[in-house]
Parts: C-alpha cells; structure tokens; sequence
C-alpha cells in the first residue's frame, strides 16, 4: 500500500527508494490504472464475444426502428408506428412530468409538516411527528402499491364513479375533469398574465429602492396579487370569455371527453409526494431549529413583528441549512420516479425497460438511462447551487 | 425587652392555597398546549377533525370489523363479491396474512428445510443482541463472530449442498478391535442408530429463497459490505493520488446520479455479458453485488462528510507522530470521524433496508415481492386482499427501520463525548 505520509524526509543514502512516499504512490497508482485497464478489457472482450455468439449488433441504429407497442400516458403525440427514440422521449418527459409535480407538492406538504411538528400545539405537532415517522419508515415501493392496489384499484367501476366537484368523477380508471377549450383570443390572457407577472416584478424592484432611500413601504403583496389575477381576468371579459369547458360524460363502460389522469400517475404522485414530503419536513424542522434564539429576540428587540422576525429574519437564514439537503430529496424524488416501472406508469425506465426485452439492446438501454439521469442530476444540483449562492448570507 | 401581645397575627403559617382550577391539572396542560390563542384553537379542531377522520375508520378496518381466521378468501368478500360478509363491510383480511405467513416469511424454501432458516435467524439475534447492549463485555469477539464466522456458517446452511456422513460406530470399532475386545463387544450391543451420524444439508437454489429471509440477507450484505467498502470509497476520494481520487470520484457520482432500479437492471441484464460464456451467475448473487455497490456510493459520501469534519491539526498530529497512513487513518481518524456521522450511516442502512424491496422488480421476491404475488392468488383474492397484505409488510419494515433510527439515537447519546458546545 502507497503510503502518503510528507514530513519524513529521509531521502539521504540510507533509506531504501521502496519508503519514499512519492515513488511508493506513483507505483501504486500504475499498478492500479493497469489493473483497471486489464479489468475493463477484459470485461468489453467478454461483452463483445457474448455479443457476437447472441447476434445482436450493438450501436444506437435500432433508435430509428417501429416501436410496435403503445404507451397509455403521452405527452407528445404516440402510435405504435412511432420509433424507439421517441417512445424514450415519451418515457422521459413522462418522467419529467411525474418528478415536477411530485416535487412541488412534497415541498409544500413538507413545509406544512416541518412547521407543525414545531407548533407550541400539542395535537399538532403529535400528528406531524406521527406522519413523519410513518412514512420516512417504510418503503417508497410499498407506498406506491399502497395507493394503487389498496387504494385506486379499488376504488368503483365508471358506472359507480365518485362524484366530484365542478363535474370531475374519481373511479377505478383514473381522475376524470373538465378539459378547458381556450376559444380565439384566449393568447391575449396569457399575454395579460405575463405582462402582470412583469409589472409586480417591477413594482417590488421599485418599491424596494424606496425603502432603501426613504424608508416608506408599499403593499407590494397586494399590489403583486391585484396586477397577477386582474389583469388576465379583465382580459377575460374584455376577449368576451373565450373559454368553454368539454366535460366527461358518462357513457356505457367509460366516461368519455375531458381529461383523464390515470390511476398509475396518481399513484406514483401521491406516494412519492407522500413519502419525500417527510423526509423534507425533517429537513425543514433541522433548519429552522438551526437558526438560534437570539436571532429571533434579537429581532423582537428591534421592534419586528412575529411574522416580519419570521419573513426576515429566521426563513433567509434557515433557507442557508435547508436548500442543500433539499437538493438531494428533489433528486432523489427524481430518481424514485423509476420506481413507475413496478406500477405500469411509462417513465423512462419503464419503456427502456420494454424496449431491451424487445431489441436486446441491453447496453445502450442503461447507457441512455445513466445519461438521462446523471444529465437531470446535474442540472438540478446546478440550478439549485444557483438558487443556494442567490440565498446564502454574504460573509466578509 | 417588653413583649407585646399581639394576638391578632397568627403564630403559625397558612398552607398553601392549591391554584386556581384553570392553573392546575388537565385544563392549565390543555390550555397551554392547545388552546392558547384563537389561532391555536382553530388548529387544535383542524387536528381533531383529521384525527376523528383517520383513526377510528382504521381502528375500525383494522381491528373491530378485521377477520382473523378463516380458510379462504370467502370470509373476506362480502355477498356480491362472493364471501359471507354483509353488504358495506370493509375490514382486514388478516386471515389471508395468517394463511400466508410462512409464506412471507421464507418464500418457497422447503418445508423441511425451514429449520435451517429459523436456526440462522436465531444465531443472528444470538449473536447481534449482545453486539448491541453496551454493558455486555467481549464487544471484539463478538463482532469477529457476528461478521466473519456467521456469514459463512449462514451461507452453508442457507445454501446448503453439503453431505456429510459419519460412521463413529465403525471407525471405533475398528480401532478398539485391535485393543481391547471387550469395548468393541460392548459398542456392537448398542442400537446402531446411536452412533450413526449422518449430516444432510441438501441444497436449495436462490430461487426458491423469498419473503422476510431475501429481505434480511439483503440488508445484512449489504451493510456489511457497504461500510467497509464506503470507508475506501471515501479514503479514495480525499486521497493525494490523482488516479485513485478520479476513479472514487467517478464510482461514486455515477453509482449516486442514478436509480437503483437502473442499477439493478444492469446487475441482472449487463454482468451475465461482463462475464465469459458459460460462467453462470446467480441472480441472487447479482441482486447482492448491485445493491451492496449502490449502498457503498452513498456510505462514501456520508463518510466523506465525517472525514471532513476532522480538523487538520489531528492528521498533523498524527503524521507527526510518525503513524503511517493506515495507522493514522485507523487509530485516529476513522474512530473520530465514523463518531460524528453514525447517524448518517444508520440513515444509509435504513435506506439500503427500504431499497431492498425493489429487487421485487427484477423479479426476486423479498417480503414486499411476495406478498404482492399472493395478491393473485385467486383462492384469497377479494377487495381487501391488497391492503391488509400491504399494511402487514409495511408494518414489518417499519419495526425494523424504526427500531434502527431509534438505536441509532441512543447511540449518539451514549458516543457524544462532547463535541458539542
């Protein structure tokens, strides 16, 4: 073994050149790059004989071929006569679908939780721990049959749907609701809300400086909350509501028209929302039990409010704790989405995993799966390092 | 001094006076605790109602109207469904769990072989319990059991294949004729089976494994490997050598930036390509080496974080003590930094534990696998089948993930020598 130590400096005639550390560690790592040289030769040798005794000609050319199979939940248009590249895209942007809905939920959930297990109220704080300490215990696998063969799947045929408000129905099937038909015109509402969006930005900017230069505040919440929502709704009625609704209607063994939301999406959104949500409950506890008292009795000495010492005192610096575990739960929320394949949902390990039984084309599959997956970790540990560095307090 | 008599102030203390009955008992604890402002009160009803809606209906299902026995799946279906139960009844299936335990508990290992599980089950706690209580005495022996010797005695009776067959009787007889005729006449006076001795272990395929026993085998692997393994993954990474630091680098950022399904995926597909043809590797065996390779990726990085917390000066003082590499890394380092991060490697162990119910994806069955395949099962299939069998799994890893964090918290109570200030 290379030993690293520094400080002997003993490279006088007498020792031996087997105890100079330097020497010792470039002979370790030869030895080490050789042998992993032989190992990965070995290893593509062995692949590409078994290769060649089982026909399959590797390379990425089967991409092009028909797929010959149909997928439930597409985003993208899909027929069996599509190809195998784009069943993947289907599969990733299913993926992508499940993990941006599933984080948004578990973060708010999380939030919810973390918070009530802080409350001073006993029930509260008991309900949350209890919640906590349920879901961070078992499974995401078991949690995800839970909603679906304990909970969805039984839940009654179309004929006896549920029903729900605004004329959404709630079966075995899935989650039916209206489908809104945005008629001409309706591109000026999103223009309206963009515009809004833009307005409140400027208007926080604005009345952020003059509070730094005079010290008066503005509502700027309301103001956010009035350009945002009332804009796009004057746009409404001025475009002459140009909105109508298509809505499931109950038909011999299905309903029909609206959207349907599948039982295999529900599931595996609510289960991984569910089970990551106490994972970021606990991560949200951590930070704010991070920032310490005196932060917070500091900021009642200089006269802040509860919800002010909150909003701008103990959430900027708890954030600091809490972004980079946070971090790692959205990932790992990410890559629980995998877990689709157990349930039917259509992700991105689902259809490779269909597409290898078919074509064989076992290397390639896991290839474009790491890819996919070490791509969409990256990005997201780079947005949120991002976010993080925005966030963390400036220190001399 | 003259005395004056003033009679009218007492001679002797009052008692006492108990507090006012809103500052006292129950009603002082629930004002406090929850209903203490008019927000708090809202919440405190917001949490009432959710408890009133979560947990007399599970009461209910689970324990009042749940059926404990019965020999098939008639007692859990109502009428319509086929059963005997009335119209509306919901409740657990706990028969179909009692039915199915064993089940659960082995998957199809052999009937009679079971015994063979249950004695490795019982060496285990055997072995780990004194491994867990401080005050018991002999902690190295015991580990140098509990992970050298029993994982190789539980291979060969789990595995089986062995056939050992001994015949005392003849060998004494044969010596103890030349000596002394009268021992070999007292020995042939003996029933024959006395002396015959006869160890058959037959062998029984991973296939034929399942239930809570693949769980646990999983896990213990697992855990055993990841931990060494994530300790040389983490020395790897935060070592001077260039070559060594970028291979850790690049194991462990892949192993962590991908799913484990992925992972086990490639276990099963890709190492029978890895390998030359004809060399036949266990599907089980592929499970081990995936989940024990992922584990190991993110035990690194947990002990990364330990090795980090260890300021400088104790590597300098230990290099200037003339400790080589691995004495300074095993009498200094490693003893303070595993310390500091015990409750991320347990958090790592639950993981692992969870994760090994997703090798029922490549078509194992561990416990969550094969309560799922008794689901089918159409001598018990009925509405409540799914759910009963499911909260029963999930109870099961539930014990054991929550008693690990639990330990895990006393362990960090017992070990916290003051780091803290």
């Amino acid at each position: 073994m290379a030993s690293q130590e520094t400080l002997r400096d003993d490279s006088a005639s007498r020792s031996s050149i087997l105890y100079d550390p330097k020497i010792r560690s470039i002979v370790f790592q030869i030895l080490v790059f050789v042998a992993l040289v032989l190992a990965v030769g070995w290893i593509v040798n062995n692949t590409i004989e078994n290769l060649r005794r089982a026909n399959i000609s590797s390379g990425y050319d089967f991409l092009d071929s028909r797929a010959g199979f149909d997928i439930a939940v597409a985003l993208i248009p899909f027929s069996s006569d599509s190809t195998f590249g784009q069943a993947l895209v289907v599969g990733f942007l299913n993926t992508l679908m499940v993990a941006a809905v599933g984080i948004v939920t578990a973060t708010i959930v999380g939030f919810l939780i973390g918070v009530g297990r802080l409350s001073k109220n006993w029930l509260i704080s008991r309900i949350c721990t209890v919640y906590v300490e349920v879901f961070r215990n078992i499974p995401p696998l078991l949690v995800i049959f839970f909603w679906y063969l304990g909970v969805l799947s039984v839940l009654p045929l179309p004929r006896d749907s549920i029903e729900l408000p605004f004329y959404s129905y709630l079966n075995s099937r899935g989650f039916f609701f209206p489908r809104a038909i945005w008629a001409d015109g309706a591109w000026l509402i999103a223009v309206a809300l963009v515009v809004g969006i833009a307005m409140s930005w400027f208007v926080a900017r604005q009345a952020r400086a003059r509070q730094m230069a005079t010290g008066q505040t503005f509502p700027v919440l309301w103001t956010s909350i009035g350009l945002i929502v009332g804009l796009p709704v004057i746009a409404f009625f001025a475009m002459g509501a140009p909105l109508s609704f298509d809505y499931p209607v109950l038909g011999t063994f299905n309903l029909n028209g609206g959207w349907t939301v599948k039982p295999e999406f529900l599931a595996l959104y609510l289960a991984l929302s569910f089970y990551t949500a106490s994972f970021i409950a606990e991560i949200v506890r951590a930070g704010i039990l991070g920032v310490s008292h005196g932060q917070s009795e500091a900021s009642y000495a200089l006269g802040l409010r509860a919800g002010q010492t909150l909003r701008l005192v103990v959430v900027p610096q708890a954030m600091r704790i809490v972004i980079p575990p946070l971090t790692s739960q959205y990932l790992n929320l990410t890559k629980n989405s995998s877990l689709a394949v157990a349930i039917g949902y259509p992700d991105l390990v689902a259809i490779g995993g269909t597409i290898l039984n078919q074509t064989g084309q076992s290397i390639e599959v896991v290839a474009i799966w790491m890819v996919v997956y070490l791509g969409l970790s990256l990005t997201t540990s780079v947005f949120m390092n991002w976010f993080n560095s925005r966030m963390a307090l400036v220190e001399r | 001094m003259q005395e004056h008599d003033i009679s009218f102030v007492r001679a002797e203390m009052l008692a006492n006076a108990p507090p006012p009955a809103s500052e006292r008992g129950i009603v002082r604890w629930l004002r406090i605790n929850m209903l203490a402002t008019p927000a708090d009160i809202v919440l405190t009803l917001v949490g009432l109602l959710v408890v009133l809606l979560i947990v007399p209906p599970f009461l209910n299902w689970a324990l009042f109207s749940a059926v404990w026995t019965g020999p098939d799946r008639s007692v859990c279906a109502t009428l319509a469904q086929g059963g005997i139960q009335p119209e509306g009844w919901s409740g657990a299936c706990w028969a179909f769990v009692g039915a199915k335990f064993e089940q659960f508990m082995f998957g199809r290992y052999p009937i009679d072989e079971r015994w063979r599980v249950m004695l490795v089950a019982g060496l285990f706690v055997a072995l780990l319990t004194p491994l867990l209580i401080p005050k018991v005495p002999r902690k190295g022996l015991n580990a140098i059991v509990f992970f050298g010797v029993f994982p190789i005695a539980s291979f060969f009776l789990l595995v089986g294949g062995i056939d050992i067959e001994m015949f005392p009787y003849q060998e004494t007889a044969s010596e103890q004729q030349v000596t002394n005729g009268v021992v070999e006449s007292l020995i042939q006076d003996l029933p024959k089976t006395a002396y015959y001795f006869d160890v058959e272990l037959p062998y029984v395929e991973t296939s034929l494994w399942g239930g809570l026993l693949v769980t646990l085998v999983l896990s213990f692997v697992g855990i055993s490997v990841s931990l060494p393994l994530g300790i040389i993954l983490a020395l790897g990474r935060r070592s001077k050598m260039p070559v060594v630091k970028m291979l850790c680098v690049i194991f462990i950022e892949a192993v962590r930036g991908v799913p484990l399904v992925t992972v086990l995926f490639m276990a099963s597909v890709m190492f029978p390509l890895f390998l030359p043809a004809g060399v036949n590797f266990d599907k089980f065996l592929r499970a081990l080496v995936g989940v024990s390779l992922f584990a190991s990726a993110y035990m690194a990085e947990v002990i990364r974080g330990g090795l980090q917390a260890i300021p400088k000066g104790q590597y300098e003082g230990a290099d200037s003590l003339g400790l080589g590499y691995w004495q300074k890394m095993n009498l200094i380092v490693l003893p303070q930094a595993l310390k500091l991060v015990i409750p991320g490697i347990v958090n790592t162990f639950i993981g692992l534990f969870k994760d090994t119910s997703l090798v029922s994806i490549i078509g194992m069955f561990d416990l969550l696998g094969i309560v799922r395949q008794n689901f089918s099962d159409a001598a018990w299939a009925s509405p409540q089948t799914p759910m009963s069998g499911l909260v029963f799994a999930g109870f099961v890893f539930w014990i054991f993930c929550f008693g690990m964090s639990r330990y895990s918290i006393f362990m960090e109570r017992r070990l916290d020598t003051g780091h803290k200030r």
